[in-house]
């Protein structure tokens, strides 16, 4: 697989954060070894985040955005392996880290939220028990230290003391994902990776657990990598947008931009395809087709297939990222700047 | 795409007299749970009235726990209602008997399923249950009008060309092409009213349209009704001509698509509006401060199951249910505050 200019030397220029980053990822590769054949879920992403940023990836199910999160994370386990790439963490690479390096940061400068909070709570232990061995693994063993912050952290996000001592299956949804996110907050880490943690979540629940993700977030400054297939959930919320499509970055810039002016023709059928609940009833028509197969290589342009804007040259060349107007954007549409 | 119409259909009026394709009257399903130390009951539908007519898409919207999965499987015959009855065609579901009515009523009345991934059997060809339906329910059909049907179908719902994706295997199809293989198999059976029970929530957001285009396109071209039970406003509000609003196993608002999401009358309705992610749209913070927790239904006693939640509760609300009453022509709400006041504006 070839990778393209831009990815080299112009890095992803176009978004570079203002702080300075406190993550870089840079050419990172994911493969997944499978019977059938190799799948290249992510395709030679880079992508800067600074302290304290929100920056959301979204894509349909399929386009990498899980895996890459995970890459970050390093979470990955067999098939799937990191091929080529960076990823660097306060000036560290992780890649390459062992378990017992990984472990001193998990929890401690970065932590993840998972999809299903059902799924990543212990069902047989009570949440305080979770809270305490986490905190125990990282040094904290003082029985005051560990119920005081327990309990902060459980206020921080709304939820009654008492379910210190209740087991997850006895919270709803939303309580166990307000759960998840107490935990996270342990250490006050600098980096909250989210992986669609409002995706079990009723429309309300969904709207309350955004806005006290982007509350704690102002107020201790850490930053925030979330990944959804919903793009409108993260219009209001998030810095920037990243718009993923078969494991590749195909968009990507400050949120408000793509939104008002999408410009890659997939982030523009991503926005199509919902139906307002103001406004005019106009006909939609999503996007024809499907996703490729990302184990079926595929030259030229992965959008291709499913674009209303297609020509020649997208079949046969594999389209670099362009700078345009601040907007990182895999098209060759916009390569003078533009739409011709 | 021709023969689509996203508009409203002619105003659905429950015309006195006219008896409507179906007619839910004071439905009422309840599971007891617990053992027999403590022995409860769960209301997952309470009291509701309703009706579908010809040609006509109804959407049941509401949170997990609201009832309206319920209300489609009670229609679907898969639960027997503890209370009230469901007419259709004017006939009573409680006086079918035979296998030949319930054939019969199993073939008018099909069901699409939420999960387009386990409801296929992976280990035949698609063809292989949509023949299967057609043998049973259409007996009058020799082998070549079957196969000949199951193609027009296909094709109708977009899986085109029919004849060659009714070779395939549910593996070699989409999660969009699946949910299509769905309601092909329902449409063979020349349904009066199809049961679309979240048809597009597992399906991505590039193809969740595609999905609602062939629904509007059953209801203008076959002629077909569809209940659409959804989470998500604004799909609802894109294909279907009236909405009704369950809340905690009972109905609390319901009306003309536009009418009720462009004048909600009762404050749950505002608050699932203002909590709808819209980008279009400035953010709403009023709905910030709702957290969202579901309701309690087990043993529930009498008065309005949203007080908890509501800003606007009084007194009365925490003694007596209010009852479902039409506010505006066509247009009603179970609330005290708005029947006794014009709009409530809670969550503007």
């Amino acid at each position: 697989m070839t990778h393209t200019l831009a990815d080299d030397s112009q890095g992803v220029a176009g978004s570079v954060p203002p702080q300075g980053p406190l993550l870089e990822v840079r050419d990172l590769s994911v493969e997944y070894v499978l019977e059938r054949g190799v799948i290249i879920a992510v395709d030679h992403v880079s992508l800067d985040l600074g302290a304290g940023e929100f920056l959301a990836i979204v894509g349909e199910s399929g386009c990498g955005k899980s895996t890459l999160l995970f890459a970050v994370a390093q979470l990955l386990y067999p098939p799937a392996a990191i091929t080529s790439g960076s990823v660097t963490f306060r000036g560290r690479n992780l890649v390459g880290l062992t378990e017992t390096d990984l472990a001193a940061i998990r929890w401690k400068d970065m932590s993840v939220v998972m999809q299903s909070a059902m799924n990543a709570l212990n069902p047989v232990l009570s949440v305080g028990a979770q809270f305490r061995d986490a905190m125990r693994a990282h040094g904290v063993t003082s029985k005051e230290q560990i119920a005081q912050r327990s309990e902060e952290v459980l206020r921080m996000v709304g939820i009654d003391t008492v379910h210190l001592k209740s087991y997850p299956h006895q919270l709803s949804g939303g309580m166990r994902q307000r759960a998840m996110i107490a935990m996270a907050m342990l250490f006050t880490p600098d980096l909250i990776i989210m992986d669609e943690p409002t995706s079990a979540l009723d429309v309300v629940a969904q709207r309350s657990l955004m806005a006290q993700i982007k509350d704690l977030q102002r107020q201790f400054g850490f930053a925030v990598i979330f990944v959804t297939h919903d793009m409108s959930l993260v219009s209001h919320f998030s810095d920037r947008l990243m718009v993923m499509y078969a494991g590749q970055v195909s968009e990507v810039g400050r949120t408000r931009q793509v939104f008002d002016a999408p410009k890659h023709p997939y982030t523009v059928g991503l926005m199509d395809a919902f139906p307002s609940i103001r406004g005019p009833r106009t006909p939609l028509v999503g996007i024809p087709g499907s996703p490729p197969d990302l184990a079926r290589p595929m030259e030229g342009c992965r959008f291709a297939p499913r674009c209303p804007k297609v020509f020649a040259r997208c079949k046969t060349e594999p389209p670099p990222l362009y700078l345009v107007d601040g907007v990182d954007v895999r098209c060759f549409l916009y390569e003078d700047g533009g739409p011709r | 795409m021709t023969g689509l119409s996203t508009q409203p259909g002619p105003v659905p009026q429950a015309e006195p007299g006219v008896e409507p394709l179906l007619r839910v009257e004071r439905l009422s399903k309840h599971f007891k749970i617990g053992n027999a130390l403590s022995r409860k009951t769960l209301h997952a539908v309470d009291d509701a009235s309703f009706s579908v007519g010809e040609r006509q898409i109804v959407a049941v919207a509401g949170e997990s726990g609201s009832g309206k999965t319920t209300v489609a499987r009670v229609l679907a015959r898969i639960y027997k209602p503890t209370s009230g009855e469901v007419y259709f065609q004017g006939k009573p579901l409680s006086a079918i008997r035979s296998r030949r009515d319930r054939l019969r009523y199993s073939g008018d009345v099909p069901m699409v399923f939420q999960d387009p991934f386990s409801s296929i059997n992976p280990v035949f060809r698609v063809s292989h249950g949509i023949m299967r339906g057609l043998k049973l329910h259409r007996p009058e059909l020799d082998k070549e009008q079957r196969y000949a049907e199951a193609v027009r179908v296909f094709d109708a719902v977009g899986l085109n060309p029919g004849a060659d994706v009714l070779q395939r295997y549910p593996h070699e199809l989409s999660g969009g092409q699946r949910q299509r293989v769905g309601f092909a198999q329902a449409l063979a059976l020349r349904p009066k009213l199809v049961l679309a029970d979240e048809p597009v929530s597992m399906l991505d957001v590039s193809i969740r349209i595609g999905l609602l285009n062939v629904m509007a396109k059953l209801r203008d071209d076959e002629g077909v009704s569809i209940l659409y039970i959804t989470h998500d406003l604004a799909s609802a509000r894109y294909v279907t001509d009236r909405l009704i609003i369950m809340y905690a196993g009972h109905i609390v608002e319901a009306g003309p698509a536009e009418d009720v999401l462009s004048r909600p009358r009762h404050p749950y309705t505002e608050l699932l509006l203002a909590a709808a992610p819209d980008p279009r749209a400035p953010l709403n913070v009023s709905a910030d401060a709702d957290l969202g927790e579901p309701p309690r239904v087990i043993d529930p006693t009498p008065g309005c199951r949203f007080r908890w939640r509501c800003p606007l509760a009084i007194d009365v609300c925490h003694t007596v249910t209010p009852p479902l009453r039409e506010l505006l022509p066509d247009h009603s709400a179970a609330c005290h505050v708005a029947q006794a006041d014009t709009p409530t504006g809670a969550f503007r």
